[in-house]
């Protein structure tokens, strides 16, 4: 590269951006402190990192779920005015696929992650870790993902397999 | 200019004389009220023969446009799940008015009060920071005009029978908008980036908790965190008082009220990255992390709902292309359902990622007819037609539905949504 060129380079790179060198005051505060504690915490990334502590059954659950979740999921969790949560496991690649969390989400940790902080949607953030354990272990355990009777916590959780965890092809990048 | 100034204080110091007589109620002259001897009794319409309306604090559309709305779709167990349609067939040029943008809401439009509400950008960065809303009014911001389309536009494309909805309520959960704010990459380099971020997950201070994961790519490149729409400040339906606004990528990473950006290695695999806005395909498999809204275009007008009164008659064919990619560089239009095509005007300013508007006069001779539009934007990428993407992508991804719209055009004048020829 000649010199003239990198020249011509370097003064097209500061001349595209109109905002390439932006004078201003920076007002962004220390948050150390904040970013440690539970409410800005809530993301559950599939490894598990940041599941409380706490456990749950899938007999709980069921009590939980014919209470709080099933007059808009329906009794056995298969569907009303909002989605089916169970059945449907290996439907996807036949003429009438059906989109569960038993059929088509790839990890348990998004399960605990979206019932505690968006469900019961009238209620969203009022249940327990325990209670989000035990929601979690007994519609996994309906369609024996888990077995029956089985009692979930923060280290069995992530450990969970689900049965469309190969499913997905991320099409980002984009070639 | 001294007398100009001199004028403009003597009338408003009478003025002020004659709004402290008013406020007293005490009146010395007569206003004469309107005597029945009028020379212009009924010639002249009433409106130019009374003083007209009050001012207004906040100016609202006539009350002769009251059809001109939103149409609303939400779960009646959870009103605040579901969403409203901008009324693109009712509008024209390209910007949306505020109170039309459309709607996609988890669990409702929260109240929040600016000033307690703070972003917080944590995770893989040299130190964790908060801004308040006040601090960010004082950063440089930059204003970028763009549509924002959620990922399950036209959904009701992928059923068997078209939907007989209108142009709007069939496609409209697309806006475009002039949005201001600070761009995201000014934050994240304040926060100072490590090495090994690759991606952020946006969260929205909603009662849904919206958590999502933008690639840190995207960030750094054209993000704004938009704090004003069309001038003003954001609406609360569109993520008052804070919004990421993401340029041609689907609409719900544009997360509104947005309270934390954290920096991770991976994506998080939320529920609306993972059960949601993916597509399933025909062989089981789903597409993930399909950000990019494809080239799309719809006729605004004709469409169904509308007529054709005159037969025969000269219509104005309008309508509007966009494109996640880039700029609009050809509308095609065709009458008789794709056989022929013939190139529609192009109304500037051609934006990137931004509504373009198209017309093209066209004589109807009262014949049957099927209209379409084609976009292509400069990336060479082409709309396809409903086979193409169905025999592409199945019947049940849901989302991402970009195919040609075709209105058939009756021999009485009627329009109705049909799949093509
Ligand atoms: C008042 C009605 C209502 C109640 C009660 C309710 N839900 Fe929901 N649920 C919904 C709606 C509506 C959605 C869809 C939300 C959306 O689209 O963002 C949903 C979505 C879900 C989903 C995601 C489904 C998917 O495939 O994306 C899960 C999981 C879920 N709910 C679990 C629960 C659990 C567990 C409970 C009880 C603790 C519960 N819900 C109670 C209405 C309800």
């Amino acid at each position: 590269m000649s010199m003239a060129y990198k020249l011509l380079l370097l003064i097209l790179l500061f001349s595209s951006y109109a905002m390439a060198n932006p004078v201003y005051q920076k007002l962004g505060i220390p948050a150390d402190e904040i970013s440690q504690q539970a409410q800005w915490n809530i993301s559950i990334p599939p490894s598990g990192k940041g599941l409380p502590q706490g456990q749950g059954s899938a007999q709980k659950g069921a009590e939980i779920f014919a209470m709080q979740c099933a007059a808009c999921h329906g009794p056995q969790a298969i569907g009303g005015s909002a989605e089916p949560l169970m059945g449907e496991v290996g439907s996807l690649g036949g003429e009438y696929p059906e989109k569960t969390v038993a059929s088509y989400w790839p990890y348990a940790t998004t399960l605990f992650d979206y019932i505690r902080r968006a469900m019961p949607i009238n209620a969203p953030f009022s249940l327990t870790a325990d209670e989000v354990y035990s929601l979690s272990a007994y519609l996994l355990s309906q369609d024996g993902i888990i077995p029956a009777n089985s009692t979930l916590n923060q280290d069995s959780l992530p450990k969970v397999i689900m049965p469309n965890r190969d499913g997905f092809i991320p099409v980002y990048p984009i070639p | 200019m001294t007398s100009k100034v001199h004028k403009n204080r003597r009338r408003f110091l009478q003025q002020a004389a004659l709004g402290s007589v008013l406020a007293t109620g005490a009146m010395s002259l007569p206003i004469v009220s309107r005597s029945e001897s009028s020379e212009f009794p009924d010639s002249l319409p009433e409106w130019m023969r009374e003083p007209g309306g009050d001012f207004s604090n906040y100016g609202q559309p006539s009350t002769h446009e009251q059809q001109v709305i939103r149409w609303i779709s939400a779960n009646p167990d959870a009103p605040g799940n579901g969403v409203s349609w901008t009324p693109l067939h009712d509008l024209q040029g390209t910007i949306t008015p505020n109170g039309l943008h459309y709607e996609r809401h988890h669990n409702g439009v929260p109240k929040i009060d600016p000033n307690k509400h703070i972003l917080l950008i944590d995770g893989l960065v040299e130190q964790p920071l908060q801004f308040s809303v006040e601090s960010l009014m004082r950063y440089p911001m930059e204003s970028r005009i763009c549509f924002i389309e959620c990922g399950g536009n036209s959904n009701s494309g992928w059923r068997s029978t078209p939907i007989q909805a209108k142009a709007g309520y069939a496609h409209g959960l697309v806006s475009n908008t002039e949005w201001t704010g600070v761009p995201v990459k000014l934050l994240l380099e304040e926060a100072g980036i490590k090495k090994q971020a690759l991606w952020v997950i946006a969260e929205g201070a909603d009662a849904a908790g919206l958590n999502i994961s933008i690639p840190l790519e995207k960030l750094l490149d054209d993000a704004l965190l938009a704090l004003y729409q069309n001038g003003e400040r954001i609406r609360p339906e569109n993520g008052y008082p804070m919004r990421l606004v993401l340029p041609g990528w689907e609409g719900v990473l544009n997360v509104k009220w947005l309270r934390q950006l954290r920096l991770v290695e991976e994506p998080i695999m939320s529920r609306d990255e993972t059960a949601q806005y993916t597509e399933l395909q025909t062989d089981g498999s789903a597409r993930q992390f399909t950000f990019i809204n494809e080239a799309k275009s719809l006729i605004t007008s004709p469409s169904l709902g509308m007529m054709l009164p005159d037969s025969p008659g000269i219509y104005q064919i309008s309508g509007l292309a966009w494109s996640g990619r880039g700029k609009i560089s050809r509308v095609e239009i065709s009458t008789d359902g794709g056989e022929s095509w013939t190139d529609a005007e192009l109304h500037g300013p051609i934006l990137d990622k931004a509504f373009t508007r198209f017309s093209l006069a066209w004589h109807w001779q009262g014949e049957y007819a099927v209209l379409q539009s084609r976009a292509t934007d400069e990336t060479g990428y082409v709309q396809p037609t409903r086979e193409a993407l169905v025999s592409q992508r199945g019947r049940y991804g849901f989302f991402h539905y970009n195919a040609i719209v075709s209105w058939e055009i009756t021999e009485e004048g009627d329009i109705n949504h049909v799949y093509g020829l």
